[in-house]
Parts: structure tokens; sequence; C-alpha cells
């Protein structure tokens, strides 16, 4: 679309600007202020510089939990890019039967965050879940709340349950854009189920697919409700994500100058990575 | 009212010079538009894209230093002035 | 043939697999507790209302539904009113700073919610605003916003700027043509953006929680009452996870024609 240069479209901007400025600038400033002091109450904080950064930055425990964060968020883009890819390849292509399947699939997503977990939480015990006892009757040793590779294998499997159907509806919808000519072109050329995939399908679904990956890498790093419902970062701490450890020490424990030099690093790396989505999804455009 | 905020100096000096940098770069950018060029980054930028990098990548040259290093944080400050500049002019 | 019918045999197992575990809560909210209890039954043997009878006989419990409404309607008519202007602006003009207002306002979607956390408990304290619905529906516009001015964007894109400049010739007036003629045309995106802004908001409990205490409980919040100090009520915590299910699914009815275009946030 070409574009006309206007200045006067800041007015048109200007209320989202504002209510964004509102409930992001200045929290975002207070953060700033609170993490440069010690603070107590009110009227009794101290000016401390930046050692709060520095014990953040070196602290073993926030590091095993940034450690888990990564490996949990990298785990869910291998298993649910792929997955559902594969499911919006095998969705119905019209009709009444693709609408019911479509309406299925999301419901998942619009289950609030912390019903999940309890769904989960209820679906995996081992006395009154169906899918503890299943496997526990087939004679596999299961119990998420006591062992930790239970307890990863399960918050990874609800993980996975909540938001593949994301993957899979943007895909579909990018496949659904692909003209009926290419496929009959491949046809004449009989080319294999593999090769439209690869050399139709896949380059065509490119845009989706970056954009789910960045929802779906900024919503994972930032996970909360699900696993504190589920396991509640147990056992122990095996399940104990960046948001949860950064919960935790603001509300719990209201340790307020550590936590907002944690969040502050928390954001800074979520800044860039999701930046350089951005630039990826953006970029290519920026020709036309 | 906003008390609660609890700001102090050095943090009010560091947001008043981000939003003073802000203001000169609109004011810049309204007197002379700037166009998108290819300097040594490996995509094409504007003016105002190379001051975000400028400023992301200095936070992180920042948290670097606290991380690894006991050095004082002024070491840190000049270096990313002087890669700020570099970013502006060549980037 | 055979390959569609895989193909309809693979969709199906997903589906069903999919929907094993709401069907379980859905099994165990018609039971008793003692029968969840004493033995796993894959339906209710002793069928009852008793759960859901708990929840709608109790006004603390379904205020908690009724306060989620309340600040997820609010959210939704805020983030649509602020949107839809700024979205035709990133759409349509070129302006100083454009792209950095647009990537600023999708960092705040990146942001954790945990990180804005302590300061919306005390910004919103200090205008005394902590407690009600407008400011859980404000605070959700943090995440809301930046989505539906990306997903409006794409769709406003999509409608030539020829339709623009005849109206501007048939002398209509900017606001008129925008809600007598523009509006109507990209309906389809405003119900795509109106449903994820939905989502969101419904979804979200960690903020919904801090910024509330008693009159405005998200039900959410109300949920881990079930939790007593005789053990867990399963029976009516099932029941008022269910009842959760219930506006989302309402909500996909209404825009399920639309559903595929808008998961690809109108940018395919």
């Amino acid at each position: 679309m070409r574009k006309v240069p206007n200045n006067r479209a800041w007015w048109l901007v200007l209320p989202v600007f504002i209510l964004v400025a509102f409930s992001a600038l200045i929290p975002l400033m207070t953060v700033v202020n609170y993490s440069v002091q010690d603070i107590f109450g009110p009227n009794a904080a101290y000016f401390v510089g930046t050692d709060w950064f520095r014990e953040v930055l070196r602290n073993e425990s926030l590091q095993a939990s940034l450690g888990r964060q990564v490996v949990f968020s990298a785990a869910v883009l291998l298993i649910e890019i792929p997955l559902g890819i594969g499911i919006a390849l095998l969705m119905p292509t019209g009709g009444k039967r693709a609408s019911l399947c479509l309406i299925l699939l999301a419901i998942p997503l619009l289950i609030p965050w912390n019903v999940v977990g309890t769904i989960w939480q209820i679906f995996g015990r081992g006395d009154i879940g169906l899918f503890g006892r299943f496997l526990n009757e087939i004679g596999i040793n299961y119990n998420y709340t006591a062992d930790p590779v239970d307890a990863w294998f399960t918050v990874l499997l609800m993980d996975v349950w909540h938001w593949t159907p994301l993957v899979a509806l943007l895909c579909y919808s990018g496949l659904r854009a692909i003209p009926q000519a290419f496929y009959q072109a491949a046809e004449i050329d009989r080319a294999s189920r593999w090769a439209v995939f690869r050399y139709i399908q896949l380059p065509r679904l490119k845009s989706v697919l970056v954009i789910a990956v960045l929802l779906r890498f900024m919503d994972s790093f930032m996970i909360y409700t699900e696993p504190f419902v589920l396991t509640g970062g147990g056992p122990g701490s095996s399940t104990t994500f960046l948001s949860q450890t950064l919960t935790t020490m603001a509300v719990g424990q209201f340790d307020i100058g550590r936590a907002a030099a944690f969040s502050l690093v928390y954001f800074l790396i979520v800044l860039l990575v999701s930046w350089l989505f951005f630039t990826a999804i953006t970029y290519p455009d920026r020709d036309k | 009212m906003i008390a609660w905020m609890q700001w102090t100096l050095p943090t009010a000096i560091f947001f008043a010079t981000i939003a003073a940098i802000l203001l000169v770069m609109t004011v810049f950018e309204v007197v002379k538009p700037c166009v998108e060029r290819k300097g040594f980054l490996p995509i094409a930028t504007t003016r105002g894209d190379r001051l975000f990098i400028g400023l992301l990548s200095s936070a992180y040259i920042h948290l670097l230093f606290l991380g690894l290093t006991e050095a004082s944080l002024w070491i840190a400050l000049a270096i990313s002035v002087v890669w700020l500049g570099v970013l502006l002019r060549w980037g | 043939m055979t390959h569609s019918k895989r193909r309809g045999f693979g969709i199906t197992f997903y589906i069903l697999l999919l929907l094993l575990p709401i069907y379980w809560l859905l099994n165990m909210s018609f039971k008793t507790n003692q029968e969840i209890l004493s033995s796993l039954t894959l339906w209710p043997q002793n069928f009852t209302f008793h759960n859901y009878a708990v929840i709608f006989t109790d006004p603390s419990w379904y205020d908690g539904y009724i306060n989620s409404m309340i600040y997820v309607s609010i959210n939704v008519v805020i983030t649509l009113l602020v949107s839809l202007p700024a979205a035709y602006a990133f759409s349509r003009y070129k302006f100083v700073g454009d792209k950095h207002l647009f990537f600023w306002l999708l960092s705040n979607r990146m942001a954790p919610p945990a990180v804005f956390l302590l300061p919306f408990f005390q910004l919103y304290s200090s205008i005394g605003l902590f407690d009600t619905h407008i400011a859980v529906a404000l605070a959700h516009c943090l995440f809301n916003v930046p989505l539906a001015v990306w997903i409006l964007e794409g769709f406003i894109s999509g409608v030539p700027r020829e339709y623009d400049e005849m109206a501007y010739i048939d002398g209509y007036s900017f606001p008129r043509f925008f809600i007598k003629i523009f509006i109507p045309m990209i309906r389809s995106g405003i119900g795509v953006s109106a449903f994820f802004a939905f989502m969101f908001s419904w979804v979200e409990l960690l903020l919904a929680r801090t910024l509330t205490s008693v009159d405005a409980q998200p039900i959410g919040a109300i949920m881990t009452r079930t939790v007593g100090a005789s053990g867990i009520d399963w029976g009516v915590l099932a029941a008022a996870g269910v009842l959760t299910i219930i506006p989302g699914l309402l909500v996909v009815w209404f825009v399920r024609n639309h559903v595929a275009t808008g998961f690809a946030l109108g940018r395919v």
C-alpha cells in the first residue's frame, strides 16, 4: 500500500499513545526507579545504585530459572510448530466439517489459564484423573507432583495441548490462501506429496509461521498461571519459570528492589528476541 | 500522588536524557527527513532504527559489565556512547 | 479416497485427544465428591446438578463470573475505540516515528505481565481505582490494544485507498466517512479484533487477581476457595471450570466464519 506522508495522522494515534503511555510508560519508569533503591516503605527508600542488578545477574537460582525458561520455550517451539503444521495439513479444506474443526480446535485457547491448569491437575492425577490413572494402570510409574521428569512432561504436554491449536489455525489460514492453480500445476508435473509440501505449501506458510513463532515465543516465555496451578513450580523448583520466580519475589516476599531489577533484565531479554523476530517479519515487506 | 513512583535524581536524569534524545531526533526528522540506507549493519536502517539498536545494545553492554566484571560502570557508559556514535554515523 | 479417509481419521483422532481432558472436567462436574474420590468412572453413575447449584445459588460465586464479564466487556470497548483510528493512521499515512511507535506498541504485548505487577498495583491504588472493573480493563489494554492495532492494520490495508478518496470527493467529512462507510467495510476485522481482545482478557488471571480484592474479583481468583480445610471440593471446582469455558464457546460461535482469516491476524 502506498502511504501518504502526513504528520497530522498523529492525532489519530494519540488516544492509543496516551492509553499505552499511562499503562506502560509510567509503570516502566517506576520499575526503573525501584530497581536502584532498597525500599522498606513509602518514606523509607535508600539509593543503592546498581547493586540489585549485580546481584540479580549473579544469582544462581535466577540463572537456573532462566535456563529452565529457555529450555521450556525451545521445547514448546520445537514440538508445537511442526505439530501445528501437520494438523493444518490434515484439516478438511472447506464446508461444514471445516468450520466444526475450527471451532473445536479453538476451544483450548478460550479456556482461562488457571482452568487449563486445573484441567490438567485433575486429568493427570493418579487417583481421580483419567490420564494419570491410565499411565499407572499400564505399569508406568507416573506422579507429576513428586517426580521432576513427570512434572516437566505434564507441563509440556499441557502447553502443547493448550497452544498447538493456535499454530494449527494460523497455518490453516495460510494454506487456504494458496491459489488452486499452484496445486494444479503440481499435479501436471506429477509432483510428490512431499514436493508439494516442500516447494509450494511451506514457502507460502512463511509469513504465518513467523507470526506463530513470535506469539508462541512471547507467550511461552511469560508463562505463569498454568504451571503455577498445575505443579506450583515443583517438585522443588523444577518447573518454576521466570514469571513465577518474579511474582514470588515481588508479591510473595515483597522484595521490591530486587524484583524490579530482575524485571528489567527479563524485559530486555524479551525485547531483544522479539525485536529480532519483528524485524524478520517486517523487513522483507519494506521494499514494496 | 507521584510519591509511590519513588523518583531518584539519577533515574530522573536518565529519563530526561532519553526524552531529550528522542526530542532532538524528532525535531531533526521533521527538519531534515532521513533516508533509509545500508551501513555496516546487515539490514538497511533509518536514523531512528540505528538509535534504537544503539540504545538496546548499550543496555546489554551495561548488563555485561555488571554481570561479568567489577569494573566501574562509567567505562561501560563511555563504551556505549562511542558505540552509539559509531552506529549512528556508519551503521 | 483412502488418502482423504486417512486424513479424516487423523484429524478426528487429534480432536478426540484434544477434547478428552475437557470431557473429564465435564464428567467430574456432574459427579458427587464421594463418587469422584471412591472410584474412577467414565461417566457419572449418580448424575447430579449439585455442584452447579452451589455456584448458581451463592452470590459470592456467581459474582465472580459477573465481574469477569464486566471488565472483559469494558476492555473490548476501550480497545476497539482507541485502536480503530490508530490502525487507520498506521495503514494509510507515513508520519514521524510511525514504525518505532508501532514497535513500541507491540513491545508491550511482548512484556511479561509479571514485570508490571508491582507498579500497576501502586499506580491503580494511588489513583483510587484499585479493586474496580475499570482498573482491570485498563491493565488488560496493555496487551490487547497493541494486538488489536496490529490485526486491524492488516485488515485496513486490505481496503484500497480509492474508497477513502471517493468518499472525500463525494463530500463526506472524515468522521462521517469513517463511521458510515469505513467501519462497515472492515466489520470482519473488527469482529476478529474483538474476539482476540475478549479471549486474552478472559483468560488472563495474574493482573486481574493482583488488581482486585473483593468487589471486582474475577472468577479465576474465586475458584481457589474450593481448597478448604477438608481438602479440595473437586466437584464444584470442575463445575466452575466448565462454566468458564461456555462464554468462550459462545464468542467463537459468533466469529466462526472469520476464524480462519482472523487467526492469521488479517495478514495472509
